[in-house]
């Protein structure tokens, strides 16, 4: 199929995405403001052959992401961050057994039922895991309805190439915004990716078990380690990130999501006043992208990081500063947006 | 000279984990049965439930997945929608189905998902150490019903099989008991009856098994088969309920 421009809101681009990713099963459950993602859904995965169920709840609704996933289909699911703390009992189960999803957060006010105004409160539970046990989602943060796009066919082939869930974690904003994007079928991606382990039916071959439960003696340390031998492997080559005008840069602001938009914007006028100021995105928030900090770490230079809750990514970004350099903070979260205003304002008293 | 009896090829020949006189072993071997002589043996996939049948996957000889605590028909939905060519079918405790996954049962149910579920009410948890099940009868003593369930704190016994039979979606429910010969039979024959449901898209079929727990009813083997007959059928009345 050829590229096809269209006008869409981040919501709809996430599904209209994870349909020419390949994605063939859908179960969600209602919750602002992600609602037109499920809406889509019903209407045109159903219309392409795929899979879609309102689940009873979000519990459901994962599980049966990872039924569909033990079956070898690409799967997903959305919500918004009450629904995702809901889901984590199933993240975890999925993390342990090796299933590989796609999970969207169109992340929402917190804590609590907080209130349906964007925020990126959820940072550390996506990218801590969430669930119990010692597991990692990969994260990945769009900043445009483009990116919400794009990411869901890079979600589902990493999702895919490591056998593990995967977080495409957005905000309100960008979940409710409109913008023009470029679609592109690239189904035949899905076809890379075998899945011998896949409940299928044992014709053939010896049966097939997806398991997360190992009593033997030594076996779940095993599975462990075998585990961070991934999340070691997926640090090392899925690390994304976007640098702006950092060479020289006094201070670099650091923010992701829809917040670098507002970021980037502040960003161009300090520059207009001759203010010597870059800025980096992270892309990929697990795996962190520690490389994009390490050649700009001169004790001269300051950082700046920005988010929509009280400061979660920039314990982040002081792991991968490790003291080398001064590390700031503004937030706001809880229905506040930073300003392009606040964020000059502050970063002029740096 | 003809052999009419031998072991089912969909159990593996192992050594079992379960405690002396319980009933899981008999209902795994009655599910590999059946699914022996409707020959779906390579294309059936199993669901295990979190409780003492968690491993049941290291009895049957055919695919399986585990779920998460209760999940089991949410996960059951998804593999049957995504591969409908394929026999699914539940194997779930009173705590996995009718406590901690109530929901997901009911609405499995209700949306007519065409799955077999093998339901196991032994009126207790027994992984755990025999705590109060939801069809834990009045008066029974459990490790936290010490001095036995009393309607007026714990409620009644649960009949979720009689609440399902209610559904529109639901098409066939039948609860058998393991206390005797003869009842296994007839149980044997009423999960057959629920697979072949199943292979003829009739739609949701549920089966519950009354089956001992010697261990966590503090009764010798054989008395527990007889408090089944002569206690447990009198909340639980066996036969058809749809």
């Amino acid at each position: 199929m050829a590229k096809t421009k269209v006008l869409m809101t981040g919501n709809e681009a996430i599904a209209q995405g994870a349909i020419d990713a390949g994605c063939r099963f859908y179960a969600g459950y209602p919750i602002t403001p992600q609602n037109e993602l499920i809406a889509y859904m019903a209407v045109h995965l159903s219309a392409s052959g795929g899979i879609f169920i309102q689940a009873e709840s979000e519990l459901a609704a994962i599980n049966m992401v990872f039924g569909a996933a033990a079956a070898g289909e690409r799967a997903m699911t959305s919500s918004s961050s009450p629904g995702i703390s809901l889901k984590q009992e199933g993240i975890s189960y999925m993390a342990g057994a090796e299933l590989p999803g796609v999970i969207v957060n169109v992340m929402r006010g917190g804590p609590g039922l907080g209130n349906i105004s964007p925020s990126q409160a959820d940072y550390f539970q996506a990218t801590r895991g969430g669930g119990h046990g010692d597991y990692r989602c990969i994260v990945l943060a769009p900043s445009t309805v483009q990116e919400a796009y794009d990411f869901m066919n890079l979600g589902f082939d990493l999702a895919d190439k490591y056998r593990n869930p995967v977080m495409v974690l957005a905000d309100g904003m960008l979940g409710q915004m409109a913008e023009p994007l470029k679609t592109q079928n690239s189904k035949s991606k899905t076809q890379n990716y075998k899945k011998p382990w896949a409940l299928t039916g044992c014709k053939g071959r010896k049966p097939n078990i997806i398991r997360s439960l190992y009593l033997a003696e030594g076996a779940l340390e095993g599975l462990n380690l075998k585990l961070q031998e991934k999340y070691r492997a997926v640090s090392q080559k899925e690390q994304r990130y976007e640098n702006t005008h950092l060479e020289g840069a006094e201070i670099i602001l650091v923010a992701y999501g829809s917040m670098a938009r507002i970021a980037r914007s502040a960003m161009r006028r300090l520059r207009e006043k001759g203010r010597k100021i870059g800025m980096i995105r992270p892309v990929t928030l697990w795996p962190f992208p520690i490389n994009a900090f390490s050649k700009h770490l001169t004790p001269n230079t300051k950082y700046l990081v920005v988010e929509m809750s009280y400061g979660q990514m920039v314990e982040d970004v002081r792991l991968a500063v490790d003291g080398k350099c001064a590390v700031k903070f503004f937030g706001r979260a809880g229905g506040g947006i930073p300003t392009e205003e606040e964020i000059i304002r502050y970063a002029e008293n740096i | 000279m003809q052999k009419i009896f031998s072991h089912p090829k969909s159990l593996r020949d192992v050594t079992t984990h379960y405690c002396p006189g319980c009933g899981h072993g008999i209902a795994h071997r009655i599910v590999a049965e059946a699914v022996d002589e409707l020959d779906i043996r390579e294309k059936v996939i199993a669901v295990a439930p979190v409780g003492c049948a968690v491993i049941a996957y290291d009895y049957w000889d055919f695919d399986c997945s585990e779920a998460a605590h209760g999940r089991t028909l949410a996960v059951a939905t998804a593999i049957k929608r995504v591969r409908p060519d394929n026999i699914v079918f539940t194997y779930q405790g009173d705590g996995d189905l009718a406590a901690i996954g109530t929901n997901e049962t009911i609405h499995a149910a209700n949306r007519g998902e065409n799955l077999t579920v093998i339901f196991i009410n032994n009126a207790v948890y027994g992984m755990t150490g025999g705590q109060m099940a939801p069809t834990t009868l009045l008066g029974q003593k459990t490790a936290t019903t010490p001095a036995g369930r009393e309607a007026s704190l714990q409620g009644y016994p649960l009949k979720i099989s009689e609440m399902l039979a209610n559904l529109a979606a639901v098409k066939y429910v039948e609860r058998v008991s393991l206390h005797s010969p003869q009842e296994v039979i007839k149980a044997k024959q009423a999960v057959k009856q629920a697979f072949q449901n199943q292979i003829d898209k009739v739609g949701f079929s549920l089966v519950e098994i009354l089956s001992p727990c010697p261990t966590y009813w503090s009764l010798p083997p054989k008395e527990a088969l007889t408090w089944i007959k002569e206690v447990m059928t009198k909340e639980y009345p066996l036969g058809r309920i749809k």
